[in-house]
């Protein structure tokens, strides 16, 4: 009896362990939420919510600092939007040819070449983009400097490729054969069915995909922070900007008192612009499998 | 060929998403292309044996990334020690424990929200609490933790997806032999679960080669050369940071090139490695 109870006893020890380590997890979501939250609390009250959210001047290190962070957050939408404009019809178009047309061995190897695009370091591409992009883009559009949202925005473009062509592929490879077969016994051709039956059939999957590239444009830090230039300016395709995250990163190193906590603030704004990209991934998501 | 019967608007329609798909497709296989050849071509040259096995000095005025090389492998073990246990712990505890659904739908939804929170909230976070609350300046060992919540979601996902092919007859044997719950898991369970695990270890070397802002304000940027238990205490780079460093800041660029060719290098072999691993846990598998 004593050695069964004991027996018992180590079980539930065991068990409460691995339960403790199952919640680390919400633990740790726990810690950075309210970390976030009482950190960037303090600043937005003392600049006042609206002037910090819509005051078009970022001047943290003037004599009179403004704290305005407007033309961060347009900014940010501003470069998702460019990106999602010219990553998501390649990386769609890419995605239907490997999915449905593409031979079996050319495939391969541009599956194996897409994880190797979503393996490469940002710092890598910030690199790359800071050598060949700007000074190209100082040329050919013949502006002052090349570190700029557009520079930004194609690096953006290229980084979120793999997400897209990735996910949009497993979804429309999981289209049920017979939908396409169907298609093609009623006359249309295979391309027709791709896009008018495949594509349709897909599509939750696919915008789960442009959800999921939109989290990983607006959350960038370092390969922007190279070939944006910087400078706190309201948007504008040739000029140099500063995104939500590299205006985090860029003063944090020798920020303190308002101006650190007004960093801290922008990076609540931040984390609440990813939740709600979050809840939207959530709501396609779950589409998807009421859809299946 | 039935295309000729076709009428005009459909052939139109047909040769517009046909273009449409190749150039979206060479498109993307250029990218790959140039960006690799590029970076090869111009980093290989610049790779030096000096380069690789010295520290920077500023008195001969050299660089070399040694320390670089060492900080990114410390970082790498501090981060898998501390991540594995948590990360199979927790899958363990999803598929084989919970009963509650509650529970589970809880955890899988901060999984969920880990993986899509962007480098720099952990950095700014892991700044917030390790280097500042905990009190351990910024060191290696603070971003070695962050980076642990990072990539809890990954090995905790690849586990659990090994754990799910486990037949549940194993474990009824097992239990029906009269062994206890934690010895089926130590003898039964986690055996069957190795490919899961080693993928997800793959997954996060790779994760962690190529992250950069989480760690610029908790590892820090310095270049000094230190042992496994110095370094983990103090400030260093690892070779993104680096890369950061010596190309915007000291617009070192042929240093630059050279890191950016080895991380190349790295990230074929950890794709390499991942795909090789997947196949021969499945050739095992199916036999």
């Amino acid at each position: 009896m004593a050695i069964k109870n004991k027996k018992k006893l180590i079980e539930n020890v065991i068990h409460g362990i691995f339960l403790i380590l199952g919640l680390v997890t919400v633990g740790c979501v726990l810690l950075i939420t309210v970390y976030l939250i009482v950190s960037g609390i303090p600043a937005i009250r003392e600049i006042g919510l609206v002037d910090f959210l819509f005051g078009p001047k970022w001047a943290s290190t003037a004599a009179e600092p403004k704290y305005g962070i407007l033309p961060f957050i347009l900014t940010s939408i501003y470069g998702t939007a460019g990106a999602i404009l010219i990553g998501v019809p390649i990386g769609f178009f890419t995605a239907v040819y490997l999915a449905k047309q593409a031979p079996t061995r050319f495939k391969t190897v541009m599956e194996n070449a897409i994880s190797l695009l979503a393996g490469i370091p940002s710092v890598v591409y910030g690199f790359v983009g800071m050598m060949v992009l700007v000074p190209g883009i100082r040329k050919v559009f013949n502006v002052p400097d090349g570190a700029s949202l557009l520079a930004a925005i194609i690096v953006l473009a290229v980084m979120i490729l793999p997400s897209i062509i990735k996910v949009s592929m497993t979804s429309l490879e999981a289209v049920p054969k017979e939908y396409e077969d169907a298609s093609l016994a009623l006359g249309a051709t295979p391309i027709e069915t791709y896009f008018r039956v495949s594509v349709p059939a897909a599509k939750s999957g696919i915008a789960t995909a442009v959800v999921l590239g939109v989290g990983r444009a607006i959350g960038e830090a370092m390969a922007v922070m190279m070939v944006s230039g910087n400078a706190a300016n309201m948007p504008s395709l040739f000029q140099s900007v500063r995104f939500l995250t590299t205006a985090v990163a860029s003063e944090m190193a020798y920020s303190s008192g308002l101006q650190q906590q007004a960093l801290f603030s922008i990076a609540l704004v931040l984390f609440l612009f990813i939740m709600l990209i979050n809840a939207t991934l959530n709501f396609f998501l779950k589409g998807q499998k009421e859809g299946a | 060929m039935q295309h000729n019967s076709l009428p005009a608007r459909r052939k139109l329609y047909i040769g517009m998403m046909r273009v449409l798909m190749w150039l979206a497709v060479s498109i993307a296989g250029a990218l790959v292309l140039f960006l690799v050849s590029y970076v090869l071509i111009k980093g290989i040259p610049n790779i030096t044996w000096e380069l690789l096995s010295t520290k920077p000095s500023y008195l001969d005025g050299t660089i070399g990334i040694l320390p670089n090389i060492l900080n990114t492998v410390y970082i790498i073990l501090a981060t898998l020690v501390v991540v594995l246990p948590l990360g199979v712990g927790a899958a363990i505890y999803l598929t084989e424990y919970a009963g509650n659904q509650k529970i589970v739908g809880m955890i899988e939804y901060a999984a969920e929200t880990l993986s899509g929170i962007p480098s720099i909230i952990y950095g700014l976070v892991g700044m917030l609490f390790f280097c500042q609350f905990m009190n351990m300046q910024t060191s290696l060992l603070a971003g070695s933790l962050t980076l642990v919540i990072m990539n809890l979601p990954t090995i905790m996902r690849t586990t659990q997806e090994s754990l799910k092919t486990v037949p549940q007859s194993y474990r009824e044997g097992a239990f029906g032999l009269g062994a206890g719950k934690w010895r089926v898991i130590r003898t039964v369970v986690l055996p069957g679960c190795v490919d899961g695990i080693v993928t997800g270890c793959i997954l996060a070397i790779g994760r962690i080669l190529g992250e950069s802002a989480a760690l610029l304000f908790t590892a820090g940027f310095a270049h000094a050369l230190n042992g496994l238990f110095d370094g983990l205490t103090s400030a260093g780079a690892t070779l993104t940071v680096a890369l950061y460093v010596y190309a915007k800041e000291q617009g070192e660029f042929e240093v630059a090139f050279a890191i950016a060719a080895i991380l190349m290098v790295l990230t074929v072999l950890v794709n390499l490695g991942a795909t090789l691993v997947g196949k021969y846990f499945k050739r095992k598998n199916s036999v």
